[in-house]
């Protein structure tokens, strides 16, 4: 009777079972959606990081940036004597490289690394120091033609003979020049399996080991060697050292870049930057996830200076697209889905207590007839309870749609999170400082800023469809229809038997 | 024999003392309703037996508390004031479930506007009067279509309410007042939405099952043609009764 009367009145009453249902559904459909598209941008933001701090780092250790000091802000400082380059028809060419920490960024001592793998539940540790290499080739006009019998610079065209300038690659004393820049790690080859280069595979010849300290030894990203038209062989010029290429190799995650352009080992790069025992950040691994937060306390404990990051803090420095879908999908997605959510809860309550209410003849006479209270109110409830499972039902296919039309879209995504506490996502505020172009003639070219050296990850988001969201949407259905279903209940027990021969319609 | 008299009879004896024979007894019932800040009594001190097996019309200006008094009667609802048994058992303060298994056994309603369940289909209908008794499927189907038989709509079973005449539909009504075999059939205006050959028809059905059956049977109406194939008549007015 119960079945029977159950799919009677459903069927009976297809306009109250749509509307209630419909209702259900885009709410279940949306919130699967979100949450699916959460956790896709979730997944992204572990890529990026994992790009840059390697898989399996719990906890970052660096160094807050401090504000650069009088006279050394601005990057890199290329200094030519006056002698500087090769001169041929009145044009000097200039060619300089330097290897230098990143602009903004803060190295520390490396006895840090010693204090952190004495901390308890410290499963591994790597230490890395950050740098960027900016090469600057130019060409100027000879500027001993201008100069006066002195030797000082002429700084007005009023002193002596002012012939029009001539050279420089425009003949007019124009100058042209380029810098370009990469971002270089280092990193010790001894040390443990985690930090950066554990989410890199090797592409092509060797990886650096423990042989490798102290060589001029480097690694680079694949993506980067073509683009630089380096291969297996050639050499590398880094801060003016010659470095042979061993090896190159690419990110795991298809979609990211690896952390660096080149990789090479931590103490020639501390040699070569004039950071002699510094590093600029220690990845750790914790003995299992539990410990996390206790090595966390216990590292900011001993070294008070240092910025300590879980993994789930560094998500949110994740910048870039991702960053912006990121707080898209945790705040309009949820306030939307919560709101469409409750609409729907407060459409499926109205709609069975006015059920209800058009129903209290049909409920009086059956109590009438000896029904018992919680056999109505059973009645009611089950009606509400089969009403959002259909829109549970419905609402999981509108949802697994969407998803699917998400996947076939598959929005790219960027993000960049940096190592070592600075941000080169804006090549604009990296190193460049190349104002020396406007001291005379015109600044006729700039060549491309280069590589910036953050590691940018264009992701292409896939959502995806789990068992938990799909318990979810059955749970909110069954929610859905149990809520509509005790407050349709309620008032269905409240009906008095009496009301069958006083009820009119 | 209380109660039940000739209908030439002048003046009926009103008994309150149960006996075996005896449906019904109300001692000063009373039942007041509260209108805004008014209070209407719509019984007022009634005495009154209703024996076994009786037929009882009960007829009355609209107001006078007919309604109410079949309420009463059927358990639907409880005094203000006063006793009402049915058979050996005192129902003014008996626990809802306990009068709800009572309404489920011995009482068969009748309503004016029929009250089928419009989404069920006749049979259906029919079926649900044995729904609170626990009787299993097979049995209760069994029941309810000759339930359906003896009113004359066997082939009608799975047609839906709206599918059915007005005559139609009261007759799937008293097939479910009567699958469950009670002892009282109340009926409040059975035939006051049927025009007068459907009302005759209506009659002869319930009059025959009541004869086969010997059950007692309260009709209230307002129709002098109904109320005059009664044994006995009572008068309903502010809450009063009277013999006629
Ligand atoms: N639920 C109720 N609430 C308030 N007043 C009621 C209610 N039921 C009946 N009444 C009042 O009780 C009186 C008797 O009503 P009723 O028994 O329906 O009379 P009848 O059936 O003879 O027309 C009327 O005045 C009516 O307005
Ligand atoms: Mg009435």
């Amino acid at each position: 009777m119960f079945f029977t009367y159950l799919r009677r009145e459903l069927a009976g009453r297809r306009r109250q079972t749509a509307i209630i249902a419909i209702g259900m559904a885009l709410a279940i459909a949306l919130v699967i959606i979100v949450d699916s598209v959460a956790s896709g941008v979730k997944a992204a933001q572990a890529s990026v990081l994992e790009s840059v701090y390697g898989v399996g780092t719990d906890i970052t250790v660096a160094q807050s940036p401090t504000p650069p000091g009088e006279g050394e802000g601005g990057g890199p400082r290329f200094e030519f004597d006056a002698g500087a380059g090769t001169t041929a028809d009145g044009t000097t060419e200039l060619s300089q490289s330097r290897l230098s920490a990143g602009f903004g960024s803060s190295t520390f001592d490396e006895s840090a690394l010693e204090t952190v793998q004495g901390i308890d539940s410290v499963a591994a540790t790597a230490a890395t120091l950050s740098l960027t290499n900016t090469t600057f080739n130019g060409e100027m006009p000879d500027f001993a033609q201008m100069q006066g019998s002195d030797g000082g610079p002429v700084a007005e065209e009023g002193t002596g003979q002012a012939a029009p300038p001539q050279g420089g690659p425009d003949g007019a004393g124009g100058s042209a020049f380029d810098v370009d820049s990469f971002s270089v790690l280092g990193l010790d080859p001894a040390a443990d399996a985690v930090g950066p280069l554990s989410a890199v595979s090797l592409t092509d010849g060797r990886a650096l080991d423990e042989g490798d300290t102290g060589e001029h030894v480097a690694v680079l990203d694949a993506d980067y060697a073509t683009s630089a038209e380096l291969t297996i062989g050639d050499t590398l010029d880094l801060g003016g050292t010659e470095f042979e290429i061993v090896g190159t190799v690419t990110a795991n995650d298809a979609d990211s870049a690896s952390a660096s352009n080149v990789y090479i080992p931590l103490d020639v790069a501390q040699t070569l930057s004039g950071e002699a025992g510094m590093i600029s950040s220690i990845s750790v691994q914790a003995a299992s996830s539990t410990d996390i937060s206790q090595v966390q306390a216990d590292i900011e404990a001993a070294l008070p200076d240092a910025t300590v990051s879980t993994q789930e803090e560094l998500a949110s420095s994740v910048s870039g697209s991702l960053a912006t879908a990121s707080s898209l999908v945790a705040n309009l997605g949820l306030w939307l889905s919560l709101a469409v959510l409750v609409a729907a809860f407060l459409i499926a309550i109205l709609f069975t207590v006015s059920g209800v209410t058009r129903r209290t003849r049909e409920f009086g006479t059956l109590k009438a007839i000896g029904w018992s209270n919680r056999r109505v109110v059973g009645q009611v409830a089950g009606e509400s309870l089969v009403q959002g499972l259909i829109g549970g039902a419905a609402g999981v296919a509108i949802g697994l749609l969407g998803i699917a039309v998400i996947n076939l879209i598959a929005p790219t995504l960027s993000g960049s999170a940096s190592s070592g506490g600075f941000e080169m996502a804006d090549p604009g505020g990296g190193p460049g400082g190349a104002t020396g172009g406007e001291a005379t003639g015109g600044v006729r070219a700039f060549g491309p800023m280069g590589q910036t050296a953050a590691a940018t990850t264009e992701i292409a988001l896939n959502a995806p469809v789990t068992v938990s969201v799909i318990a979810i949407a059955v749970g909110i259905a069954v929610l859905g229809g149990l809520l509509a279903g005790a407050i349709g209940g309620w008032r269905a027990a409240r009906l008095r038997p009496a009301e069958a021969l006083r009820s009119v319609g | 024999m209380t109660g039940i008299a000739s209908p030439a009879g002048g003046v009926h004896r009103i008994d309150t003392r149960p006996t075996e024979d005896t449906m019904y007894t109300l001692t000063k019932l009373t039942k007041t309703y509260r209108q805004g800040d008014r209070t209407v009594h719509a019984l007022k001190n009634v005495d009154l037996s209703i024996g076994a097996g009786e037929h009882v019309a009960i007829q009355g200006p609209t107001g006078g508390g007919k309604t109410t008094l079949l309420q009463m009667l059927g358990g639907l609802d409880r005094p203000t004031s006063g006793t009402i048994s049915i058979g050996e058992d005192e129902i003014s303060k008996m626990p809802d479930a306990k009068l709800a298994k009572i309404r489920a056994k011995e009482i068969g309603f009748v309503f004016q506007n029929f009250n089928l369940i419009p989404t069920l289909t006749a049979q259906e209908n029919v079926e649900t009067a044995l729904e609170p008794l626990g009787v299993p499927g097979a049995q209760r189907a069994e029941r309810a279509a000759a339930a359906l038989a003896a009113v004359g709509l066997a082939d009608r079973a799975a047609h839906l309410p709206s599918e059915l005449s007005g005559g139609q539909q009261q007759r799937v009504a008293i097939a479910r007042a009567l699958v469950k075999e009670p002892e009282v059939l109340l009926a409040d205006e059975p035939t006051g939405a049927l025009d007068e050959e459907t009302r005759d028809e209506i009659l002869e059905i319930l009059e025959g099952i009541r004869r086969e059956r010997g059950l007692t049977l309260v009709v209230v109406t307002h129709d002098s043609a109904v109320a005059r194939r009664a044994e006995r008549r009572l008068h309903l007015a502010a809450g009063t009764v009277t013999e006629r």
